[in-house]
């Protein structure tokens, strides 16, 4: 025949080709996401700025001290950080309005109206320049824990829901009634 | 007749299946792959064991992330065995870090330059002097959302 057909091109190792491709990636992938505790650094103060020191009442202020050995001091007194979780979560609700534990104040809040809290309360960490990573870490996370653990014991209560699985906007008030207040000194050597 | 239909039929023979469309589905791997992938980004020259925690938040958006090893080197031979803090793919001494941390701003665009996140990767047995001077140049250079890179896992079980 004197009509020559066009020649189809044999595509038959495309999927050769794009095994190698695909091999290629599949090695060269990482499928795990970076995990790990979040926190926000405070700004740098102005060099010739004058520190004032914000007047904080000793009942506000819940200090913890970890030593070069990886003691913990909390307010005056050893702990152990399996202990620590309770005793945070406690300073942070003062439910027996123990005068030596943060002042109560009935504060307004979104949808959910007013509320008891203790709005000034502040958790003071300070650290050593000699303590490991290991323990600051674990103290960075029993402070979490408890400001988590009251997040959830509360929108439990309110709603039947854990926090993570409230809408945004409920999050948000929860996390207004519970603000997280970890402040970090200014670094200097606590000693041990 | 019929049965002369029917017997045509009857002897079939084994059909290969099609392998037409495999490219296709092969493609369809590939692209989810070439999608998803994220290339390594350093060498590691420290080695880092990071401490566990359980209160961990996933760090979205690898493309806003920078990070800082901070460890013992592998190779304590060549390297000594002092901590030390890394940086892309050499060691660094804490005033660099300023430096490092203008020229990753630099490669983001300007609208995600704010929400920019340092992801500190710390061995466990590091000593915390080292960690609070790197912490100090990263105010200084108002690097100010940090990430303390961990494992998960319960920090008060595993010692």
């Amino acid at each position: 025949m004197a009509k020559r057909e066009i020649q189809e091109i044999n595509a038959g190792s495309m999927a050769d080709i794009a095994f190698l491709l695909l091999i290629f990636f599949l090695v060269t992938t990482t499928m795990d996401t970076d995990s790990g505790i979040v926190r926000k650094l405070p700004p740098m103060p102005e060099e010739n700025t004058q520190q004032d020191d914000v007047q904080i009442k000793e009942r506000n202020i819940f200090v913890v001290l970890v030593n070069r050995d990886n003691q913990l001091l909390v307010e005056g007194e050893l702990m152990n950080i399996k202990d620590l979780r309770e005793a945070t979560k406690e300073f942070i609700i003062n439910p027996t309005d123990d005068p030596d534990l943060p002042a109560k104040e009935i504060k307004e809040f979104p949808i959910v109206g007013p509320m008891e809290v203790t709005a000034k309360h502040v958790i003071s960490l300070r650290n050593d320049r000699g303590t490991s990573y290991e323990t600051y870490i674990a103290v960075q996370n029993e402070l979490a824990a408890a400001y988590n653990e009251l997040r959830d014991e509360y929108s439990l209560r309110k709603w039947g829901k854990k926090f993570d699985d409230l809408e945004a906007d409920l999050q948000e008030v929860v996390e207004d009634i519970y603000p997280m207040k970890i402040s970090e000194a200014e670094p200097k050597n606590v000693g041990g | 007749m019929a049965g002369g239909r029917f017997k045509k039929k009857g002897k079939n023979k084994i059909q290969a299946i099609s392998t037409a469309s495999l490219p296709d589905i092969v493609f369809m791997l590939l692209f989810f792959f070439m999608v998803t992938t994220v290339m390594k980004q350093d060498d590691l020259k420290v080695s880092i064991h990071a401490p566990k925690a359980t209160e961990v938040k996933k760090l979205e958006n690898k493309s806003l992330v920078s990070y800082i090893y901070i460890g013992k080197p592998t190779q304590t031979r060549i390297y000594g065995d002092v901590t030390q803090i890394q940086l892309n793919d050499a060691f660094a001494d804490p005033d660099q870090i300023r430096e490092f941390i203008a020229a990753e701003r630099e490669t983001m665009d300007e609208a995600d330059q704010s929400k920019m996140t340092v992801s500190l990767k710390v061995d466990g047995k590091t000593e915390m002097g080292i960690v609070t001077d790197v912490k100090q140049q990263l105010r200084r250079a108002s690097a100010l959302k940090i990430n303390y890179s961990t494992l998960k896992g319960d920090p008060l079980g595993g010692r």
